[in-house]
């Protein structure tokens, strides 16, 4: 910066005066809503540091006001996750606030459900009608007869009520519609799963096999850090997906396998790396089981027998077996996120372990490290009301190893009122309408409540389906619980607000309090405010709020996380061991040893619809946030270049996508490419909105999950595969 | 005199478009318009593809066609060899946004040219700009291209890398790295 002088940088300034006063497309609301929070100065530049909501990653950010008006938001340079940095969606967050479609008052429902016609209401009205109606579904049917849908740590303080109330069933669509099977697979193996911020070192990896992940469009922050970082380090990279994702463009191996057949591919890479002896001897014999039978089971899993399953070439499977061996313990076979794709996902993600356990690479550096974090006091609540009649989401434990709530199984209790009726659906911030699968049987089940509250800062589809929409005030504008972080450094941060809650929104806390007041539950909410309960929770552990809300996030002791480094290796599993054969699955029946089975395959004309991420939005949560819009406005219809050109069709035409139950998508634009098998179709997650309160984003685009009417139930643990559904292609009128 | 630019790593940018984003609230880039875009460059057929992902903006050309055709003398050089816009002296007229090959300038919202000004109040400041400062994969660096000891200059230096047009006659300043080392 030197080469030019103050004097002169003065002058530039001049020429481009105006630079972040300029009026622009925020403008319009800002000067309508915009009441910053009280501790905030009118005048001058003003930093607050908070955490970020446009995704479940928790990145500590700084937002910044300047003359009164919030202008942007970054990544807080001591936060271990985010380094300073804030994904697309993170830095695009202040569009949360401004977005027009926002929730502004209370609604009650005028007509039928579904309607989406509205009373405004008060907040009294609304808290007075969702007491009596939970009283009455109390007496009748029991406190289990409420279910809780959450998202995010916002719904901390609705899980609390609800324990008080004293219902057991709270889910959550992460568990049985996304990360589920990984966890089940992983803890299977090592007894532990792999957690969220997932503990992939990618960094520190020095072989990294992506199997459908697709890093750098999926935006987890910290995940897409580290890939750059080994990318520069010059880390192997080998990636498995049908389509050239962005991350396939950096590998060293793509294999655009055969949708469905990942569990072929990596059976045969155990089958090499166990015959060849490239596994780490001295972990295995140390600290896993099973080997023998492993070995046994995998025997006819040759690459030779992949081969005409996957598509890939026996002598590349060979090949990149005997490569992954060469740079263990660091070799990480990512374990992905979003599993729940063909029904056996348990099973692969089992396989997935294996193969990790082989390496060597659970617990070691540039594998699976061992997270840390800080104790911190829970607030000293009276002790909740015990349920007798337990959780109704998985009646004699038909999905053995589901170590969440299932929240389709909540679904299915609730159509078939077995094992018990389930009368009231408490939704928060989660879309229930484009999460689980098969839209018709969410829409019977809400059809035999006698309560719909859901609670969210936008009107998402689920919205439409309550008796009462409680808007909430945006992550801008309240505090949420403390998040205690599990990663490489222990750390607590704090989400405060940087403006007063615009229009008649409030922060989730003081719903779930004041309703708390209504049904007699007060005990269970002793705090005044929010700041009280963050305040005691801190003194309690040492800490205090004042200093949490200054710093944004207080770092504990750096403590080992590596084996090499110390940390002892456990792992509580049943033999206190890795199980590479599973004496637990062979106890239910089940697979010891993931098999490779066959799945059904798209009938000629059709073409397995897969969906993924955009780095720019976040599920369907993001489609009206005015800069994000900015960013994608639709989704496209990914399709390989030939059959295109066979339908006749080019990149920017408009068609429907129909499934094999007749469902018909609406219009979503071609991208004829070169980028993806012929035998599948790809979209971007979480667009074709029908809200009529998204006035924007409404009719933009199709959504995936409008097509997933099929689905299968893991047998492991209840999540459901929605890879499963093949559609054709019409053009539209 | 410096000469500031660009060297973006096209081997890490994944396209995630936060530099888009960033541009956009720090600026205040009306809506509807953007001042910096990715680029997405696919070569071959399935399943022998390559691909190119890079973040493009101004050049901010040496031999910039934008100054040269400007009737009114808004587009200038200024400090460090920056292109940027004198508003009050710009009338809208269009011929640098006809001019410019990068298709990098548009008429904002207020009547007139608007583009990318690598984020001098920020550079001015000792920041870098807005797209750099928030690029979860660090793939981009600014700074001045004269200086031989400059990061940027090193890595112009000792990285393969082409810029975007050069046969235009602009003499742009920003850099693309690609694969291997330039030895
Ligand atoms: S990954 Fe992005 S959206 Fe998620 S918390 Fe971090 S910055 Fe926010």
């Amino acid at each position: 910066m030197n080469s030019i002088s103050r004097r002169r940088f003065l002058k530039i300034g001049a020429a481009t005066a105006g630079v972040a006063a300029t009026a622009g497309a925020l403008s319009k609301f800002t000067q309508q809503a915009v009441k910053i929070s009280s501790s905030v100065p009118e005048k001058g530049v003003y930093t607050i540091p908070t955490y970020c909501d446009l995704c479940f990653w928790k990145c500590n950010a700084i937002a910044t006001v300047k003359d009164g008006k919030l202008w942007k938001i970054e990544g807080n340079p001591i936060d271990p996750m985010s380094k300073g940095r804030l994904c697309p969606r993170g830095t695009g967050g202040i569009g949360s606030y401004y977005d027009p479609d926002r929730l502004r008052k209370p609604l009650m429902r005028k007509n039928n459900r579904g309607q989406e016609e509205w009373v405004e209401v008060t907040w009294d009205e609304a808290f007075t009608f969702i007491a009596d109606k939970m009283n009455k579904i109390k007496s009748e049917y029991g406190p289990e007869a409420v279910a809780l849908f959450s998202h995010g740590i916002g719904g901390n303080f609705f899980k609390h009520l609800m324990k008080a109330y004293g219902t057991p069933n709270l889910a959550a669509p992460s568990f049985a519609q996304c990360r589920g099977p990984r966890d089940a697979g992983f803890r299977l193996t090592f007894g532990e799963d792999v957690g969220s911020p997932e503990r992939t070192d990618i960094e520190n990896s020095k072989f990294l096999v992506l199997i459908g992940s697709h890093l750098g469009e999926n935006m987890h922050n910290t995940q897409v850090q580290e890939f750059a970082t080994a990318i520069e380090r010059g880390t192997k990279l080998l990636v498995v997906d049908p389509r050239h994702s962005v991350a396939a463009s950096k590998a060293d191996w793509w294999f655009p396998i055969k949708p469905g057949t990942d569990i072929a591919l990596i059976l045969a890479w155990i089958n090499v790396i166990v015959n060849e002896e490239l596994y780490d001897k001295v972990y295995i014999d140390k600290y896993a089981i099973g080997l023998d039978k492993l070995k046994k089971t995998v025997s006819n899993n040759t690459p030779e027998w992949a081969y005409p399953i996957t598509g890939i070439k026996a002598e590349l499977i060979r090949e990149t077996a005997r490569e992954m061996a060469r740079y263990k313990p660091a070799t990480l076979i990512h374990p992905g996120r979003h599993v729940t794709w063909y029904g056996d996902d348990s099973q692969r993600s089992r396989a997935i372990a294996i193969l990790n356990a082989l390496m060597g690479s659970w617990g070691r550096k540039g594998g699976f490290f061992s997270p840390v974090s800080m104790d911190i006091a829970s607030y000293p609540y009276p002790e909740f009301p015990h349920s007798e009649k337990g959780k109704v989401d998985n009646p004699d434990k038909k999905y053995p190893f589901a170590h969440e709530t299932i929240t389709t199984g909540i679904r299915e209790a609730t159509i078939s009122g077995k094992p018990y009726p389930v009368k009231g659906w408490f939704v928060y911030a989660t879309n229930l309408i484009f999460t689980l699968p098969n839209e018709d049987e969410t829409i019977k089940a809400i059809q035999n409540l006698d309560l719909m509250v859901v609670v969210e800062t936008q009107p998402s589809e689920i919205t439409g389906w309550a008796d009462v929409v409680l808007p909430e005030a945006t992550y801008l504008e309240r505090y949420d619980d403390i998040n205690v972080e599990f990663f490489k450094e222990p750390f607590i941060s704090i989400r405060q607000p940087v403006l007063e809650p615009a229009f008649e929104t409030k922060p989730g806390w003081w719903m779930a309090k004041k309703l708390s007041e209504k049904l007699g539950l007060e005990k269970y909410f002793p705090w005044n405010n929010i700041e009280e309960y963050l305040d005691t929770r801190l003194k309690n552990s040492g800490y205090s709020l004042e200093q949490l809300k200054k710093a944004g996030l207080i770092k504990g002791d750096k403590q080992p996380i590596y084996f090499e480094e110390g940390v002892t290796p456990e792992f509580p599993t049943p033999s206190g061991k890795i199980e590479l054969y599973s004496e637990q699955l062979a106890a239910y029946g089940l697979d010891p040893v993931p098999r490779y089975r066959k799945h059904e395959e798209p009938p000629p004309g059709y073409y397995r619809l897969l969906f993924g991420r955009s780095p720019v939005h976040s599920f369907g949560r993001t489609q009206s946030n005015p800069i994000l819009f900015d960013m994608m406005k639709e989704n496209e219809v990914w399709i390989n270049k030939f059959i295109a050109d066979k339908l006749e069709l080019k990149s920017g035409d408009y068609v429907i996508l129909v499934n094999q139950d007749g469902v018909r998508s609406n219009k979503v634009k071609v991208k004829a490419t070169e980028r993806i098998r012929q035998d599948c179709v790809y979209i971007v997650h979480g667009f074709g909105h029908t809200s009529k309160g998204f006035v924007r984003s409404r009719g933009l685009g199709a959504s995936d999950n409008q097509l997933v009417t099929k689905y299968k139930i893991d047998p492991i643990m209840g999540g459901t595969a929605q890879h499963l559904n093949f559609v054709t292609i019409e053009r539209a009128a | 005199m410096a000469r500031y630019g660009m060297a973006i790593d096209t081997t890490k940018c994944v396209g995630c478009m936060d530099c888009v984003v960033a541009c956009k609230t720090e600026n205040n880039v009306p809506e509807g318009l953007n001042r910096d875009w990715i680029q997405t460059i696919v070569n071959g057929e399935f399943p022998n593809l390559t691909m190119e992902i890079r973040s493009e903006r101004c050049n901010h050309c040496t031999n910039a066609p934008c100054v040269n055709c400007c009737p009114t003398g808004a587009s200038h050089y200024d400090g460090g060899g920056i292109v940027l816009v004198h508003h009050d002296l710009c009338t809208g007229c269009k011929a640098c946004i006809a001019s410019c090959p990068y298709d990098a300038r548009f008429i904002n919202p207020e009547g007139y040219a608007d583009k990318c000004t690598f984020c001098v109040h920020r550079v001015e400041e000792g920041k870098d700009p807005a797209c750099i400062s928030v690029c979860p994969t660090y793939c981009m660096t600014f700074g001045d291209l004269d200086d031989p000891n400059s990061e940027i200059s090193k890595l112009v230096k000792s990285r393969n890398n082409h810029t975007v047009l050069p046969e235009a006659g602009t003499s742009p300043n920003i850099y693309y790295l690609i694969g291997g080392n330039n030895a």
